[in-house]
């Protein structure tokens, strides 16, 4: 079975406190030398028989994302890739 | 017959009894409303409370912007009713693009819960007539995601046309673009700000009654527009 993947993350030019406090924590793990992090969601979509892309980009852009301060990518997982 | 104003209940609201009562001191006849609802029983206004519908899963109010009333209440929305968002109102409002921009976690990653004084910027929306323009009002403020962030040519447009409604005063609580507490849309029927007017509107419980003229505001409105009397409450400036 297929699955469509759904990557969410915030535009750019929004800033991610989510980000930011992971950056500031970075230290205390002894990790320097990192200047950006940002957070975002992945979705896993399975549909019943074929995967659907035009159908998950819909769903991403009515649902999972909102486009006023969010970008999202649709693909699909292939097979092999799903375990590492 | 008096003035019906509904409280939509979504699962996960939180203040929907507060606004309720503080509808009910208005002088208004406070109408609960469900989430699941085909229509909006007969109700002049709407208020959409604070709280978080649906565990705020996803982003806050993107699940209840799908809720089966929100259809009824899109379609009145846009005939002029007087819709009011709150908190988590507002965002479900920005969510289901019935107002521009969007709330993200607060800048500082902070819960925040304070009282705190607004700005009445604009005193000609659905909401806001009975207050004096610029007036300053103390009101409560508890959230964790009110950050308002929209694009520049967003942020001038509101500003130009007047369609900031409250703006922060003092320290900015969350980080919101140009200190806004709250919005509304082109026609002013539809409002929608973060911190809590129907917290405020009784002495024993609240910081102050400033919040009650939210309310009182809306009855007037409605009372101006059934005498026929009413100009369209827009946020233009050039008004």
């Amino acid at each position: 079975m297929a699955r469509v993947v759904v990557d969410v993350m915030l535009k750019p030019e929004i800033l991610d406190p989510q980000g930011e406090a992971i950056v500031n924590a970075l230290p205390r793990l002894g990790v320097t030398g990192v200047s950006s992090v940002r957070v975002g969601k992945r979705i896993e979509i399975e549909f019943d028989g074929e995967p659907d892309l035009d159908q998950a980009r819909e769903i991403a852009d009515k649902l999972l994302a909102n486009p006023v301060i969010e970008d999202f990518t649709v693909r699909v997982e292939q097979e092999e890739s799903v375990q590492p | 017959m008096s003035t019906k104003i509904g409280v939509i209940t979504f699962p996960g609201s939180l203040d929907d009894r507060d606004a309720l009562r503080a509808v009910g001191l208005a002088g208004a006849e406070p109408v609960s409303l469900w989430h699941a609802d085909a229509n909006l029983r007969g109700v002049d206004a709407v208020i959409l409370p604070g709280g978080f519908s649906y565990g705020d899963y996803l982003r806050a109010g993107a699940i209840a912007r799908f809720a089966p009333v929100m259809e009824p209440l899109m379609r009145a929305a846009a005939e002029g009713m007087p819709v009011l968002g709150i908190c988590n109102g507002f965002q479900i409002l920005c969510e289901a693009h019935l107002l521009p921009g969007a709330l993200i976690r607060n800048q500082h990653m902070h819960f925040r819960t304070r009282d705190l004084w607004l700005r009445v910027e604009n005193h000609r929306t659905a909401w806001t007539s009975s207050y004096e323009p610029g007036q300053e009002i103390q009101v409560v403020l508890k959230s964790g995601e009110g950050r308002y962030v929209a694009d520049a040519r967003t942020l001038d447009e509101l500003e130009a046309e007047g369609r900031v409604v409250f703006r922060y005063l003092g320290e900015n609580p969350n980080g919101s673009q140009r200190d806004i507490a709250g919005v509304c849309n082109a026609a002013g029927n539809v409002v929608g700000l973060m911190p809590h007017p129907e917290h405020a509107v009784e002495a024993l419980t609240g910081p102050s009654t400033d919040g009650l003229g939210v309310f009182t505001s809306v009855l007037a409105h409605l009372a101006r527009v059934s005498s026929g009397t009413s100009t369209a409450t827009a946020g233009a400036a050039s008004r």
